[in-house]
């Protein structure tokens, strides 16, 4: 009769001590368990460490989350993916049952710039999810925030304040409120949105200065691309580029010319400039003249297979044909080195005769990872 | 207390296994699209027959899945569709019981039509497997702690298509199975349910696909079939190891399915498979080139085959020989698959129209019911009642009672 009660004594038990041992109990074990998770790698290495770590980590108490978040900074995109969802559960959990977390732990972290934007970024949602003015007292100051989203909530919130003074009729406000999130915007939406409103207040503004895409080209082609040989293939542009040369290309000789586009988002279309080529290889040479060396990143929008040079070295290389063509489609990490630094973009277009496979087209721009643009030394502003 | 610990998991797990009519993945748990539910209303509108709503905190195609008491559902958000979301809310009441955010690793890009979570959850009862356009493959338990996290095109960087990807995962005995075909990196792999690890993977065309794989029919042990512009490949669902190959040109967009022991794929309008006498490709039954199924994946009800095409025209075929039987002309145009319940049909087209026809009565048109907003997703259906899905929201259409 007594036998049912210890039995669920005995469970009861079993369950606090389990409890009790699987919830982190300090600073060091919780940065070991987010070790752990940093050490996730490709094809699942890591995982079974890193699951038994979760399981653990996500009991941590909500007073814990400021030990865990630094977990973020340096994290790869996989390992920082295991800490999130450890951080959400145990925020979702302390937020419904108190309704609140640690605010200034939050706020400290969105105060310190160092710190990983996803991290930062995570922490301010927490906050506005609990404290929504709290948005009106960061905002102002994060319109040149490295993190992009919460750079992005900002110039929204400029851009709020621009139209109710162009509601009121102050339109020089309006513009200089405008021009502000102008300079702060990164996010295509935003400034294709901006250009519109500026644009209406009779404003022009110069895209690819603010974007940096090289709008200097030096053109050559067609070479042949039959059958999609042209990918692999090495034309004598890729040996070396001499302006003067003419050289044997699909059909005829052909050379190269220079070419300027007045396209506000740098785009070539070598349907234009070169003639319509199926099946065929064109490459574009530009120079770009950088005051010191810097690391910059060079971003290809491209409908068509193409491969990126810096200085001789292959930065990209992209057999793809037709899947859309996007702002910073493809990204590459280079390094500029000081003076005269040689682009080569070689862009090959394949024989699909559907409509809309019929474009052949390239943008490319110089930035940093932030996207702000890298201007060349030539240009008004540049570095 | 040994008898306990039998009977509490048994208790616990209980609701996701006693219940027949959850809706496990794109398009059902058995993928045929069929409910057995006779019960869904067949007129609503914002105000009439409507449950609930709940609001998305991102855009995105995928259809919502039912397991037990909850719907689950996917999808993105931010400025390059960077973030990811899956969500759980509440059967009965609409209320998010959980929400989970990720941050894709792979590519983003994608036509603006669509968004990074076109493709369907699925569950084994147990846990949910979320895949996105991005090809980041999340693993959570119901109760939305984290089994694991994958981005094969992390481990697989050329692995991407830039108009967008909507192949969606299969669960097979312990086994997430996905299609991740482009032209870059392209595979079928086969990951580890309880560790996230790879058990599989084999090559696949580089060519872009949309389709999600499903199960061959007639087969002792599970067979995954994968179908692209080349055709299909079929590869035990345990081991990877290929069984056969079936050369044809197909679509990308419609996925395969099986129904009555035979395999339908969109090649040269419909084709009907039958498994191979031996251990071979399967046999052709019949083709019907006049039956387009465009973007939707058909649905079989006994011996008759719908097909409706992206101009929305709804075509109902025989089963036995392709024989096209009748055809009824419906407004808009089609992303989602139809799905049927009873004897109606449930036909969503992109601007929010339900069109609910009678397949008894030569597809009479029974209503047509609309809800504001785009309209991609499948359609679920569990304990009679309806989960549609826009762009932005999910809702639940059930008879008031």
């Amino acid at each position: 009769m007594f036998r049912p009660f210890i039995c669920w004594f005995q469970i009861a038990w079993a369950c606090v001590v389990l409890g009790l041992l699987t919830q982190p109990c300090c600073a060091d074990n919780v940065s070991s368990l987010v070790d752990q998770l940093r050490s996730v790698d490709v094809n699942g290495g890591g995982h079974t460490q890193a699951i038994s770590a979760w399981q653990t980590l996500a009991q941590s108490d909500a007073d814990q989350l400021g030990d865990i978040l630094p977990g973020l900074d340096g994290a790869g995109p996989l390992a920082a993916n295991w800490i999130r969802a450890a951080m959400d559960t145990i925020a979702e959990r302390e937020w419904k049952r108190s309704g609140t977390l640690p605010l200034v732990t939050l706020e400290a972290h969105i105060e310190d710039r160092s710190r990983d934007p996803r991290g930062r970024r995570w922490a301010y949602e927490w906050l506005v999810r609990l404290q929504p003015d709290a948005a009106d007292r960061w905002l102002p100051n994060l319109l040149d925030d490295p993190s992009l989203e919460l750079r992005r909530d900002a110039v929204a919130r400029v851009l709020v304040t621009a139209r109710e003074l162009e509601g009121e009729g102050k339109k020089a406000g309006a513009i200089s409120a405008f021009n502000r999130a102008f300079r702060a915007a990164r996010d295509l939406d935003q400034v294709q949105l901006i250009v519109d409103e500026l644009k209406a207040l009779d404003v022009e503004v110069d895209l690819p200065k603010h974007f940096g895409f090289l709008v200097d080209w030096y053109l050559i082609g067609p070479f042949d691309s039959t059958g999609g040989v042209g990918f692999d293939a090495t034309y004598p542009p890729e040996e070396s580029v001499e302006l003067g040369a003419k050289l044997p290309g699909k059909s005829d000789d052909v050379s190269w010319s220079a070419h300027v586009t007045d396209d506000s988002f740098g785009a070539i279309d070598l349907n234009t400039k070169l003639g319509k080529h199926k099946g065929s290889v064109a490459y574009a040479y530009t120079e770009f003249i950088a005051s010191e060396p810097r690391d910059v990143q060079l971003r290809l929008g491209c409908i068509n297979a193409n491969k990126v040079w810096l200085n001789g070295e292959l930065l990209t290389a992209n057999d793809v044909y037709h899947a859309g063509m996007e702002l910073d489609q493809y990204r590459a990490k280079a390094q500029l080195r000081a003076g005269s630094n040689a682009i080569l973009v070689k862009v090959c277009q394949n024989e699909q005769t559907e409509s809309w496979a019929q474009r052949w087209s390239f943008q490319l721009r110089v930035c940093d990872a932030q996207g702000t643009a890298v201007l060349p030394v030539t240009a008004p502003g540049g570095n | 207390m040994i008898s306990l610990l039998r009977v509490v998991p048994l208790v616990v797990i209980m609701p996701s296994i006693c219940c027949g009519t959850d809706w496990l993945r794109f398009r059902g748990s058995e993928n045929d699209a069929r409910s057995s539910s006779s019960s869904l209303p067949t007129h609503w509108d914002a105000e009439t027959n409507v449950a609930w709503k709940a609001e998305l905190p991102g855009r995105g195609p995928s259809s919502p899945i039912v397991v037990g008491d909850h719907v689950y559902v996917t999808c993105s958000s931010g400025a390059s569709d960077e973030r990811l979301h899956v969500l759980c809310f509440a059967v009965d009441t609409g209320e998010e019981v959980w929400h989970r955010q990720f941050w894709a690793t792979g590519r983003t890009f994608g036509h603006p039509t669509t968004a990074n979570a076109p493709p369907t959850p699925a569950s084994d009862g147990e846990r949910i497997v979320a895949f996105f356009s991005s090809n980041d493959l999340v693993c959570l338990d119901l109760q939305g702690n984290l089994g694991w996290y994958r981005g094969l095109a992390h481990d697989w960087p050329k692995a991407g298509n830039d108009v967008g990807m909507s192949s969606s995962p299969i669960i097979v005995d312990n086994v997430a199975i996905v299609q991740v075909q482009n032209q870059g990196d392209s595979f079928g792999a086969g990951i580890d349910l309880q560790d996230g690890t790879t058990r599989w993977r084999v090559p696949l065309a580089r060519t872009a696909s949309w389709s999600s794989p499903t199960l061959a029919p007639g087969e002792v042990r599970p067979v995954v079939i994968f179908q692209s512009v080349e055709g299909l490949l079929a590869c035990n669902a345990a081991t990877g190891a290929e069984r056969w190959r079936y050369e044809a040109s197909c679509e990308s967009i419609t996925s395969p399915f099986s129904s009555g022991g035979r395999l339908y794929i969109a090649s040269d309008g419909m084709t009907a498979l039958t498994p191979s006498q031996g251990n071979g490709s399967p046999d052709v039954a019949w083709g019907a080139n006049q039956l387009n199924p465009g973007a939707a994946t058909p649905v079989v009800a006994d011996d008759r085959l719908f097909v409706v095409n992206r101009a929305g025209v709804l075509t109902c075929a025989s089963t036995a020989e392709g024989k096209i039987l009748w055809r009824k002309r419906l407004s808009g145009s089609f992303w989602a698959s139809p799905v049927l319940a009873g004897q109606h049909l449930f036909l969503v087209n992109d601007s929010g129209t339900t069109h609910v026809v009678d397949i008894t009565a030569e597809g009479t048109v029974v209503s047509e019911n609309q809800l504001d907003g785009r309209f991609q997703a499948t359609p679920a259906v569990a304990d009679d009642a309806l989960y549609l899905r826009s762009e932005h929201a999910l809702w639940k259409i059930a008879s008031q009672r």
